[in-house]
């Protein structure tokens, strides 16, 4: 018996031109949270894409328990007691649960006797691990929090002792975050060993006992969590020292430049999701909006930049009514001053299939500066593209690549270099650093403070509340789509979390 | 008596005329919901039918002209599936290029082996299938109401019919009740969940569109060696498009399946059987029109009279491991 569940040695891995690992060496005890840690493409996915037979290794060799095994697809990962839970869900969404977590691990031909089996065994684990979910539910109908149970489960059902942990917070709410470690904790304490991937350095912190850190594909150092620091793994994942804590100075607010009144917004089934909002955005300065996910803020925005029609209320920006309850041209919004980097840059704010000069001016390709007669003029956009490339340090630097190409860090420069560059009065952000990486986040956060100091009004919304407190200079907090506080930058992280969680909400609502 | 006579008429040509409709529809049933669209029902039929005149009037056996249905079907199918499962061609092209290959080459070999404009010799005996008769079928006739029923409706088919309408409670008893069914669903929903439960997407989509191979074999077997005695040219006339959309239309369900394309095999009946004849206080309709009847109405259902119908959602997309 070995006290090593898993160990890594000199595993080596290329696509094509792309050294995504390089002679890796990794070691894992038993019985321990092992937290892998990584910029993104730093290589951490592909690791574990090997170590669960997705891919094969060019070269070295896997020991799980003492033993050296090959691993050529995810079966012979499964048998040899490795179970894997996904970035993106490998769930049927419109199977049950049962059915999902039986799929692939089916003893008999016919389904009857293996439902039946199935269910008991999920019942029995269910006890044991205290993670209950409803066996008939359909996937679809259940939250991401019990989505991501059943994924669990299913590598439990296949009597799984190590469990490797794909960004597994990413989707999740912060109180989902929470019950997952309790969950992560537990498992632990039953003898399983865990592998969690994230480069979220908070959660390493929290829950890990050694953390392995990667950067540009190789394995630069492995600490026991106790013994590290948050300054020295940033550090160790960059590969420089980064500025954790962003540098600003005194807001200086002057004229107001949006202002919303009494906005209420209902989604597509009719519930209300903003709930009669009013406030007052100052030239100079960034508001932040805080709040858990899905209490409003997506709909608020949305409604702001002219995407969602509002059933009541109006908004004022730059001195002119917007209709926001008729019908918005979102372009004409821009062209009076209001810049938007929205939330969900995928679907939203770039088109991945395009070019890079091509997403660097989408929305603006009417303006004369693009065109020549009726086409497009090709070499001022590149020029121009060029140009912000340059000023946001975009990488790779090359402005016929396929927007898709680049990593999330790079989109979302892409998004901001398009709405800041043009100068807006009103620059309204939705999530900037929701999947970047630590080296560009720095980076983003240094941007919006010289916006801010530039005179443009800033209304930030963002789910990560340490961004929200490092950047505002007056916070709000929505809950139940309402607005139930403003505190300053003087708030404490206890007391916007009580707000966020709707506690002390309805009192102060009320006056 | 005489309207009643005529009703069971319509239904029992009802009946014939859907058959082919329920093959195919329950072949693309297979395919789809693995997550291959199959444009291509159309022409692996009409091979099919082809393969089976030919067979079957060289050698007389309506069996091994079956046979030979089925395995012309199947080559197609894995034609089909080469492209759209391992080379990750579009499977749009890939069932049209079916489609078009077939149409033009069983006209040519057809007139190259048989010499008679692109048919096959007529078929007789052996060589085509028989009706079959249900036990009593006799004996009943004159009770009223019931006899007719019993003995000219349910029986007197094909042994083809019998197994369409079998393979109906069969197929969706593999889809839902069985280890095979219950991967190829999930393939057809999300194959990366399938892969990393280690199971291999690819042969599981090959098995597939096989099962859909050999289901056009049957239904193209019934076309030109029950329905017709012999092949011709074209003889599918647009029935693979049709039960493509019998197959939207029914939301990829069996039971589903098998009522929509009764209903559209009715609609064909009806127009047979009006053509020529004049309705009761509008007059004599155009035989066009009535011919167009079951498009017509295929294009309103599926425009708003069904609801939503909501493909499989991995369908069309060739399965790739995510990098």
């Amino acid at each position: 018996m070995s006290d090593l569940a898993i160990e890594l040695r000199g595993i080596d891995k290329s696509f094509g031109l792309v050294h995504a690992n390089k002679d890796i060496n990794l070691q894992v005890r038993k019985g321990t949270i092992h937290g892998i840690i990584g910029e993104n493409g730093a290589g951490k996915s592909t690791l574990m894409s090997i170590l669960y037979g997705f891919y094969q290794a060019d070269r070295g060799e896997i020991v799980v328990d003492g033993k050296a095994v090959v691993i050529k697809d995810p079966n012979a990962a499964i048998a040899s007691g490795i179970g894997m839970v996904h970035q993106h869900f490998m769930l049927v969404e419109n199977f049950t649960v049962l059915e999902n977590i039986m799929l692939g691990a089916e003893d008999s031909q016919v389904l009857n006797t293996s439902i039946s089996k199935a269910r008991v065994e999920l019942k029995r684990l269910e006890k044991e691990y205290a993670l209950e979910v409803d066996p008939d539910a359909l996937i679809e109908e259940l939250p991401v929090g019990l989505q991501q149970r059943v994924e669990i489960l299913k590598a439990l059902y296949r009597k799984a002792d190590i469990l490797i942990l794909d960004e597994p917070t990413g989707v999740l709410t912060p109180a989902e975050a929470d019950h997952l470690f309790r969950i992560l904790g537990q498992l632990k304490d039953q003898g399983k060993t865990i592998i969690l991937i994230t480069h979220k350095l908070r959660e390493i912190m929290a829950i890990t006992d050694e953390v392995s850190v990667m950067r540009r594909g190789e394995m630069v150092a492995t600490r026991t969590t106790k013994e590290t620091s948050v300054e020295e793994l940033a550090e160790l994942m960059v590969g420089r020292r980064v500025l954790l804590r962003v540098e600003k100075g005194e807001a200086n607010p002057g004229a107001v430049k949006l202002s919303v009144k009494n906005l209420t917004v209902r989604d597509g089934r009719g519930v209300t999701m903003v709930d009669n909002v009013s406030f007052d955005l100052k030239a100079g300065e960034i508001v932040g909006i805080a709040g858990v996910a899905g209490n409003g803020q997506s709909e608020l925005l949305e409604a702001i930049s002219g995407i969602r029609r509002a059933v009541s209320g109006s908004v004022v920006l730059n001195g002119s009514t917007v209709d926001v309850t008729g019908h918005v041209d979102p372009g004409a919004l821009r062209s009076q001053g209001l810049g938007h980097v929205p939330e969900d840059r995928h679907h939203v704010g770039l088109v991945l299939k395009f070019d890079e000069s091509e997403n660097a001016i989408l929305g603006y390709q009417r303006d004369k500066r693009y065109l020549n007669g009726p086409f497009l003029n090709m070499e001022a956009i590149r020029a121009e593209a060029e140009e912000k490339i340059q000023k946001y340090d975009i990488r790779p630097p090359n402005a016929k690549l396929k927007t898709a190409n680049f990593s999330g860090g790079n989109q979302q420069k892409i998004v901001l270099a398009r709405e800041m560059e043009r100068g807006p009065d009103v620059l309204i952000i939705g999530q900037p650093t929701r999947g970047v990486d630590v080296g560009a986040i720095e980076f983003i956060h240094k941007r919006i403070i010289e916006m801010r100091d530039r005179g443009m009004a800033v209304l930030l919304v963002s789910v990560e509340l340490d961004e929200i407190r490092a950047l505002s200079d007056r916070i709000l907090v929505m809950f139940a789509g309402r607005v139930v506080g403003e505190r300053g930058t003087d708030a404490t992280e206890g007391e916007l979390g009580l707000l966020m969680a709707g506690v002390e909400g309805p009192k102060e609502a009320a006056e | 008596m005489d309207f009643f006579q005529t009703i069971i008429a319509l239904l029992e040509s009802t009946i014939r005329l859907s058959v082919p409709l329920i093959f195919a529809a329950l072949a693309g049933l297979y395919t789809e919901r693995a997550g291959v669209f199959d444009i291509g029902l159309e022409g692996k039929m009409l091979g099919a039918a082809f393969a089976a005149g030919a067979v079957a009037a060289v050698t007389g056996s309506v069996f091994i002209g079956l046979l030979a249905a089925i395995l012309i079907s199947v080559l197609l199918s894995l034609v089909h599936g080469y492209a759209s499962i391992t080379q990750r061609g579009s499977q749009i092209v890939s069932g049209v290029a079916i489609n078009f290959i077939v149409f033009g080459s069983t006209v040519i070999l057809g007139e190259a082996w048989f010499r008679q404009g692109g048919r096959t010799p007529a078929l007789s005996g052996d060589a085509r299938f028989q009706t079959w008769d249900l036990p009593f079928a006799d004996a009943v006739k004159d009770v009223p109401f019931i006899g007719p029923i019993y003995a000219n409706l349910l029986s007197g088919h094909f042994l083809l019919t019998y197994l369409a309408f079998a393979l109906v409670p069969i197929s969706w008893w593999v889809l839902y009740r069985t280890r095979f069914g219950l991967r190829l669903r999930a393939v057809g929903e999300n194959p990366g969940a399938v892969d990393t439960a280690g199971i291999s997407v690819i042969w599981l989509r090959y098995r597939a569109v096989i099962c859909c191979g050999i289901l056009c074999g049957f239904a193209g077997a019934y076309l030109s060696l029950a329905m017709n005695a012999g092949f011709v040219k074209g003889m599918t006339a647009g029935k693979g498009y049709i039960a493509l959309a019998a197959l939207i239309f029914a939301k990829w369900r069996p039971v589903n399946i098998m009522l929509a394309c009764l209903l559209f095999g009715f609609l064909d009946a009806l127009a047979i059987r009006l053509q020529g004849n004049p309705l009761p206080l509008i007059g004599q309709v155009p035989v066009q029109l009535m011919q167009a009847l079951p498009y017509i109405l295929t294009v309103i259902l599926l425009a708003g009279f069904i609801g939503k119908a909501i493909p499989p959602k991995a369908g069309g997309i060739p399965y790739v491991k995510e990098r």
